[in-house]
């Protein structure tokens, strides 16, 4: 490369500009959790893909990385999930509608669901986790007869809550999911079925590390192929395009080559501790 | 600022326990923020600044000094009880600041050499951050605090927010400044690896290594700096004042002190590992 | 080729000037040799020397008239291209939402006299890791635009050099405009000039040059290979990358933290090094922010800070993240290495910790287990 080499658009806004968005409408999930509906104040909705999140900004406080809970075809608002747990998400979950907020992305990976298409389908969600899976299980709920099982693991830590409970709902009873309350005892449910075909199923787990890691396990211990099951980690991001270096794990960008991994990328990062 | 003005303003009180002023100093010395403060919050209680003295309870207390008296004890209770939000502003109030050096000594001693007359003189054997009094809701280092964090911490608790205050090293402020490491161009020692950022790297921009007056950084290695600083030249007396300066109730700079205090005790020439 | 005297230097920087560049090069400032804006020949460290090694910079009287007789600078080019502190947006509040507001790019494109190979390969690298993906780093992409550089062969080599060992040389490969080798023999004090662009031709041309001599590319040859003899350190890159993987377990990160201060000045020193952090600051009334994008480090607590904890508590696992990814997670992530063997890192460690040293350390352990760590870790 010589000096000369490298040009800049200097025109488009940088990628680190937000975009105002609207609140157009809030819902109170549970004690400390809120979803919002929003919509760009001027310009294009962006288009997302389930399992990718955005960089959301509340107006001087800051911006954290939030996964989308909405469904994702055209026309539907931005819509995210957001738990109360410091300043920023305080912040965001505390706007009223007609409030503006920014907005940058969509940024990551994907679920992927319809790989699925053909076999079984399991979710597995941890608390706030059940929100990033929702725009899949959505897709899944649309196109329920081009998969054989889904099935939907939902746990959660006392007093955290659970969201979506109407949703759940209308999913077991008008959609056919198999649902469990609990995530480890679900899933010796769904090992220990006579009906348990491994090389069938594709697993979405979103959840803390430690849920992902033991249902990974587990799966592969029942012959489930790695490959098959794909987990959605949080790291530090601070800049949601691969440049800033918060979020690295060994030489992965959570950012940009997750939120979404399969497990067979993720065996040896998760092997060492603190990596 | 018609906005705010519709709105209550926060009350802020400002109080004095046993320490230079310095840091209520840096606080009038915001001259230029000073103004914007003013119309931000409603300074109710500062007897330094201003003989207005409105009534409590407060929203925000900034406290600066440490406890060093049986009366301040009973103070800093009233003043807890008077206030939403509790801050300690500097070194003394955060961490016993310098007249923790009698922790160390024999205060009956030292009150005979300094006064006239020490039987007038009721104290304690200790300088205590307030925190070993009261619950506190924010510390701010330094010694003095430095003014654009002052200003931050009262911006952030009159707008509902975290203070963005760093607690990384004073390394980083020194080469986000483009400075010279003191220490390697110059053999000096310095003990800015180990002590928090926030003053702006003041000392290492006029070539003198960090006294250390912001206390310890959040990841701290004061063992390891000690063997720098002794690879440089410094001996366990020096190691135990530089340790013990401004900050000598805080757990890592009390550890490493005493840790060269033995050694010197015991006449070695190698500290314990 | 074309060889210029000593009065050209001052005649190249004049034309650089009057083509709008903004002139950077290397000057005395506290003790050291940093990178600043430069009039002429006048503010150059004309036989000035250094003496560089573990946690130790000393600059000393060569004796001699060189310009350019020093290794490594303080900082390569990163403080100019990839400041510390770079405002991204402001944005302003309004009765409807927000405006936003992005900085003008710099007035005047930079030029720099005076960069070594190793600063050119570490602007690679950050050409490579800020502009060629997905993403690019808009501010560093406007500063790097339209840059000039006036590359110097390295004829002294300094006690923490080990760029031979990462694939460098002190005389310049590629990314210049144009590369002078200073010479300084009987012959008298001269520049051999090699020109690397268009652009840099047609500055050439404006300046007084003479053809060189058969005697003047010997005498390049013969400096250049003798400072290369001369590297204060090396550094075995076979199988690195697959090494400092198979080391993440190691009981060597232990002696490491033991001396690691978590400090951050490796990462700040390092023209590799990219990570920042975002910082959104507000005005008193709330009605104006700004957002910075300013260096960060991974030795920082808070930099892998994730509601519920920080996922890197440890200063082991701190400098097992930064020497890995330097000298193994790049090749993963970017196809090169992040180290370019300028020995900014060890020099300008307080505590004297030694990159060469530690992968040599980290190497003996995987090879043999009974490796005395300590002292592996620390001899050199």
């Amino acid at each position: 490369m010589t000096a000369t080499d490298v040009a800049a658009d200097v025109t488009a806004p940088g990628p680190m500009t937000p975009r105002p968005y609207r609140v157009v409408a809030r819902r109170q999930d549970t004690h400390d959790t809120a979803t919002l509906d929003l919509i760009p104040l001027y310009g294009e909705q962006a288009h997302w893909r389930s399992g990718q999140f955005m960089m959301l900004y509340a107006f001087g406080v800051g911006e954290i990385a939030v996964s989308i809970s909405g469904g994702a075809l055209p026309g539907e608002p931005l819509r995210h999930t957001i738990r109360d747990v410091g300043a920023v998400s305080h912040a965001l979950t505390q706007t009223k509608v007609g409030d503006v907020i920014g907005v940058r992305g969509p940024f990551g990976t994907s679920w992927d669901a319809m790989d699925a298409v053909g076999g079984d389908l399991m979710f597995i969600a941890g608390g706030i986790g059940l929100a990033p899976l929702r725009p899949s299980i959505l897709e899944a709920v649309r196109r329920r007869g081009e998969f054989r099982r889904v099935i939907l693991l939902y746990g959660s830590r006392p007093g955290e809550g659970f969201l979506f409970t109407d949703e759940i709902e209308e999913w077991e009873r008008l959609h056919g999911f198999t649902v469990h309350q609990g995530v480890r005892a679900g899933l010796a449910d769904v090992v220990n079925d006579p009906s348990f075909d491994p090389a069938m199923l594709l697993t979405l787990a979103c959840g803390p590390d430690i849920m992902m890691e033991v249902a990974a396990k587990t799966l592969t211990d029942r012959a489930v192929p790695p490959q098959k099951v794909r987990l959605s980690l949080e790291r530090s991001m601070h800049c949601g395009i691969g440049l800033c270096g918060h979020c690295q794990l060994r030489e992965a960008f959570m950012c940009v080559d997750g939120p979404v991994f399969s497990y067979d990328q993720l065996v040896p990062l998760l092997a060492t501790e603190e990596l | 600022m018609t906005t705010t003005a519709v709105r209550t303003k926060p009350t802020v009180a400002v109080w004095k326990f046993a320490s230079c002023d310095g840091c209520q100093l840096n606080l009038l010395n915001a001259e230029d923020e000073l103004l914007e403060v003013a119309d931000t919050v409603n300074i109710a209680y500062f007897p330094e600044a201003t003989r207005t003295m409105l009534p409590g309870p407060y929203d925000v207390s900034l406290v600066e000094g440490s406890i060093t008296t049986p009366e301040e004890i009973e103070r800093i209770k009233m003043v807890r009880e008077q206030s939403g939000v509790l801050i300690t502003i500097g070194a003394c109030a955060t961490h016993g600041g310098i007249q923790a050096l009698r922790n160390y000594a024999d205060v009956e001693e030292y009150t005979r050499y300094v006064y006239a007359h020490p039987e007038y003189i009721e104290t304690l054997e200790t300088s205590t951050p307030i925190s070993e009094h009261v619950k506190v809701d924010f510390e701010l280092r330094g010694c003095p605090v430095d003014k654009y964090q002052l200003v931050e911490v009262i911006a952030a608790f009159a707008q509902g927010r975290r203070p963005r205050i760093p607690t990384y090293s004073v390394c980083v402020e020194c080469k986000r400044a483009g400075n010279i490491c003191v220490p390697v161009v110059s053999g000096e020692p310095c003990l800015g690896p180990v002590t928090q950022a926030g003053c702006g790297a003041i000392c290492p921009s006029f070539n003198r290594g960090c006294y250390a007056c912001f206390g310890p950084q959040d990841s701290q290695n004061c063992h390891g700096m000690a063997d720098r600083l002794a690879a440089l030249g410094m001996t366990n007396d020096e190691m135990v004042r530089a340790y013990r300066t401004f900050n000598a109730t805080c757990e890592p700079f009390h550890a490493e002190s005493m840790r060269h205090e033995r050694a010197r005790k015991a006449g070695a020439e190698e500290v314990e590992a | 080729m074309r060889t210029m005297g000593l009065a050209a230097i001052d005649e190249l920087v004049a034309v650089l000037d009057g083509a709008g560049y903004e002139v950077f090069g290397p000057r005395v400032r506290d003790g050291a040799i940093v990178l600043a804006p430069i009039s002429g020949v006048a503010d150059l460290p004309r036989g000035v020397g250094d003496e560089q090694d573990a946690a130790r910079y000393r600059l000393r009287d060569r004796g001699d008239d060189r310009l350019f007789g020093y290794a490594a600078a303080a900082q390569g080019l990163k403080p100019v291209l990839f400041p510390s502190d770079e405002l991204l947006v402001r944005i302003r509040k309004t009765p409807i939402g927000f405006d936003l507001e992005e900085p003008e790019a710099p007035a005047r494109p930079r030029a720099f006299l005076g960069a070594r190979d190793c600063d050119l390969r570490a602007l690679a690298v950050h050409d490579t890791v800020l502009s060629s993906r997905e993403f690019a780093d808009k501010s560093y992409g406007q500063r790097r635009d339209g840059v000039f550089v006036v590359a110097v062969s390295c004829a002294d080599p300094c006690g923490t050099c080990f760029c031979v060992s990462q694939g460098g040389s002190p005389k310049p490969g590629d990314g210049y405009d144009l590369a002078l080798t200073e010479l300084v023999d009987d012959a008298g004090h001269r520049f051999v000039v090699e020109v690397g662009s268009e652009r840099g031709a047609e500055v050439l041309a404006q300046v007084t040059t003479a053809e060189a001599a058969e005697s003047d590319l010997a005498a390049v040859d013969a400096q250049v290979a003798e400072a290369t003899a001369s590297m204060g350190r090396t550094l075995d890159t076979e199988g690195l990358p697959e090494l400092m993987f198979a080391a993440a377990d190691s009981p060597h990160w232990d002696t490491v933290a033991a001396r690691c201060l978590a400090c951050t000045n490796c990462t700040l020193v390092c023209p590799t090094c990219f990570c920042t952090s975002v910082e959104d600051s507000t005005d008193l009334s709330m009605s104006t922010t700004e957002r910075h994008r300013v260096w960060d480090s991974c030795f920082g607590a808070r930099f892998s800070y994730i509601h519920g904890g920080v996922v890197r508590a440890s200063g082991k696992s701190r400098y097992r993240q930064w020497i890995t990814h330097k000298l193994a997670g790049y090749q993963q992530q970017f196809g090169l290495s992040g180290c370019v063997g300028c020995g900014r890192c060890i020099t300008w460690c307080p505590a004297a910790i030694d990159i060469t040293a530690e992968a040599a350390a980290l190497r003996a352990s995987l090879a043999d287990p009974e490796t005395d760590l300590e002292t592996a870790g620390e001899a050199r």
